[in-house]
């Protein structure tokens, strides 16, 4: 049996492409949110879609994002599927009251009867040069609220299966795509379907450490990887994809091999994302570390102005310094200690 | 009891006292003739439709400025308001120095207008800070993006305006698309049932990036949404700088009078692109904008004060002075380079620093001393 030959495809056309293939596969699935008709969203992730299959299946709303979820909630109830788009990360935030008392809990507060399969995109994070409120990594928010399944895929073909996947969802789903990604390139034959949620994988397989890391953050952490091989690290790099539900087996079973964890995230580090990963893996691999997992994330600030986002977001320096002060010599990590001091 | 509006029709506090004009509100015709029937609103004195046009003038060259700006590379991302200059200049000339404007990213003209330095106004879009400018001295909240959630700012700032007695009225602009979150919607009951003085002032350029009118509401108008909520709106000609600045003075008078908030549909256009890193061409066709270029609000007022007497040429070459020298003060400010310093990225996140910034702080200072000694 052939498939079809890999072409080389952007993420943002991998989404497309699962989109387009999803309302033709089912007949209950619409895209709907701001800009995403004609124009095809400002990153053109819905481009040709209204144009392709009706402004019945992919159609503009007017602009509210409490209004598209709720929205979107009452079709889901009606029986339909609906794959909603917020603009930008930090302006899902008016939508978070639907999303937390309602997307969230319905399921839950009917015991069982109500189901909302909705799948909410999300273009995250930062790196693009955008200004204020078009770079936050909010993924913290949604992974913190029980009911939600949160995904976010660093690779084009993950980007196509793991959307693919959350449409067929009977569970509402965040899927949050990293836009800094989506015009990184791969040679993939669609349809490609790829690991299940809950899931992680490991993209670079190493032996002294492991970097755990999720979508925009993944590339980076195979970037350092590559560093760290001229300075004699052989790195394990591994990419959790599906950030809810979490893959405590795929995580634990690197870090028991490697005895050492690096968790990298551009959200700040403060209650987030990296705090959970960084927990998780000293519960459960406490006898196998041979030093404190760390963590390499964004600062406890808000998004900075584009023209300092560099100093602010994880890159490969921060990893290798975090790499340096794994304790390979069983001293105490000096940067803490002496903070603590003068404290 | 019946009381005469400054628009001339009588108040019973029916519904039908609030509602807008069936027509928006205009003193010129396209050309820039005397419109009739004149409206009821009492017209603007030529000193200030003067003024008017000189800051359209030095507007709209300011506006051209930043967008060359912007496709040189100096500018993050520029949302263009070229067509709607008598909006942008008629919101700020209709406020005293001590009343507030609420603007959203697209008010870089109107907070030009407002005196406020071109590179401080262009900080946020030129991406060295959020927000240049410092709001109390100017009376100037920071630009908003996330849409209408100025609005709500608007109305408690109004409100704080009006406990403390000073008679400051707040105003706040919006968009057609920002009409429909619901933090407008909120806005407006919050400063009706405080009868706070606030103008909500809502620039519909007919799209919202790509979504036109018609996506957004199913009302007559946007002034409708005044109504509901017990606000007196209106309906005017935005592209008209004389009914603009007509109907807005009549709107701040009636918020500084207490008697509540003002809803002022301004109908105009968006001739550019949503912002430079959109493209109008996907979703409308060449012929629209060139329609409402020939309701150019600038040359309306000029052929309309010209046939009075009240411009000269001279008038109109110290406009155009004005505004080179400014578009050339803009290139000067945008042309250096910004030096935002990294370790201020822990500044003001707090009042005082948790002492987890600080340790941040450290961290980053060590780095920065490390990248130096390898540079
Ligand atoms: C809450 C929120 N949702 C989405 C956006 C993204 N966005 C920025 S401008 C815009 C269109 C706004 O249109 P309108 O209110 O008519 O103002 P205009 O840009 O035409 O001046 C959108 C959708 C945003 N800034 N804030
Ligand atoms: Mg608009």
């Amino acid at each position: 049996m052939t498939g079809p030959e890999p072409v080389s495809v952007t993420m943002a056309q991998a989404i497309n492409a699962a989109l387009g293939d999803a309302i033709s596969a089912d007949e209950r699935v619409l895209v709907f949110g701001e800009d995403v008709g004609a124009l095809g969203g400002v990153f053109r992730v819905t481009d040709g879609l209204a144009a392709k299959f009706g402004d019945d299946r992919c159609f503009d709303t007017p602009l509210a994002e409490a209004g598209i979820t709720g929205f979107a909630v009452g079709m889901a109830m009606g029986g339909f599927r609906p794959v909603i788009e917020m603009q930008f990360d930090a302006f899902a935030y008016p939508a978070f009251e639907q999303i937390a008392s309602h997307v969230a809990k319905m399921r839950n507060r009917t015991r069982g009867r109500v189901e909302l399969p909705i799948v909410i995109r999300i273009p995250y994070g930062g790196g693009i040069g955008s200004v204020e409120h078009h770079c936050d990594s909010s993924e913290g928010y949604y992974a913190h609220t029980p009911g939600l399944k949160v995904v976010t895929p660093a690779t084009v073909d993950d980007a196509y299966s793991l959307l693919r996947e959350a449409i067929d969802d009977p569970d509402p789903v965040i899927f949050m795509e990293p836009k800094k990604l989506y015009w990184s390139k791969k040679d993939v034959a669609l349809p490609a379907r790829t690991a299940p949620f809950g899931r992680s994988e490991v993209r670079r397989p190493g032996a002294d450490a492991t970097l755990v890391a999720y979508g925009p953050s993944v590339p980076v952490a195979l970037e350092a990887a590559e560093a760290a091989a001229a300075e004699g690290w052989d790195l394990e790099v591994v990419d959790l994809r599906t950030v809810v539900p979490f893959d405590d087996g795929g995580v634990a079973a690197s870090v028991r091999k490697t005895g050492r964890c690096v968790v990298i995230s551009e959200a700040a580090g403060f209650a987030g994302v990296g705090a959970e990963v960084a927990a998780r893996v000293q519960e459960r691999c406490f006898h196998s570390l041979a030093a404190p997992v760390l963590r390499v994330t964004g600062f406890d600030i808000p998004y900075p102005p584009p023209m300092l986002e560099r100093h602010h977001l994880p890159g490969v320096d921060r990893i290798l310094d975090a790499l340096d002060r794994l304790q390979r010599d069983d001293e105490p990590d000096t940067r803490y200690l002496d903070l603590d001091g003068a404290a | 009891m019946t009381d005469v509006r400054l628009d001339g029709r009588a108040s019973d506090g029916g519904p039908g006292a609030l509602l807008p004009s069936a027509r928006p509100v205009r003193f010129l015709t396209d050309a820039g003739a005397a419109a009739r029937p004149r409206p009821r609103y009492p017209a603007p004195g030529p000193d200030l439709l003067r003024r008017a046009y000189r800051a359209m003038v030095v507007g709209r060259r300011f506006d051209a400025q930043a967008t060359a700006l912007t496709k040189q590379g100096r500018l993050a991302v520029y949302p263009s308001s070229h067509g709607q200059e008598a909006c942008q200049v008629g919101a700020v000339l209709a406020l005293d120095d001590g009343d507030w404007l609420f603007p959203t990213y697209r008010e870089s003209v109107a907070l030009v207008t407002r005196g406020i330095d071109p590179a401080e106004a262009l900080s946020l879009l030129r991406g060295d800070a959020h927000c240049g400018y410092d709001p109390h001295r100017y009376r100037v909240a920071p630009q908003c993006t996330p849409l209408a959630t100025q609005t709500v700012h608007a109305a408690g700032l109004a409100y704080a305006e009006q406990r403390k007695g000073t008679g400051r009225v707040a105003l706040a602009c919006v968009g057609d698309g920002g009409t429909s979150e619901g933090d407008f919607h909120e806005a407006l009951n919050f400063a009706a049932v405080f009868k706070a003085p606030a103008v909500f002032f809502v620039q519909n350029n007919e799209y919202a990036i790509s979504v036109p009118l018609e996506r957004q509401t199913a009302a007559p108008s946007l002034a409708y949404k005044g109504v509901g909520y017990g606000i007196r709106s209106e309906r005017v000609d935005g592209n008209d700088p004389v009914a603009v600045l007509a109907v807005l003075a009549a709107a701040v008078e009636h918020a500084r009078s207490g008697n509540g908030p003002f809803l002022v549909e301004a109908h105009t256009y968006r001739l550019e692109s949503h912002t430079n890193a959109d493209d109008a061409t996907r979703y409308r066709a060449d012929s629209e904008p060139e329609e409402w270029r020939r309701r150019d609000p600038i040359a309306r007022l000029e052929a309309y004060l010209r046939r009075r007497g009240h411009l000269t040429d001279e008038d109109v070459a110290a406009a155009a002075a004005e505004a080179e020298d400014l578009a050339a003060r803009t290139r000067a400010a945008l042309n250096a380079d910004p030096h935002p310093a990294p370790l201020d990225l822990f500044e003001h996140v707090y009042g005082t620093p948790t002492p987890q910034l600080d340790e941040q702080r450290a961290f980053l200072r060590d780095e920065l001393e490390a990248e130096e000694v390898q540079s």
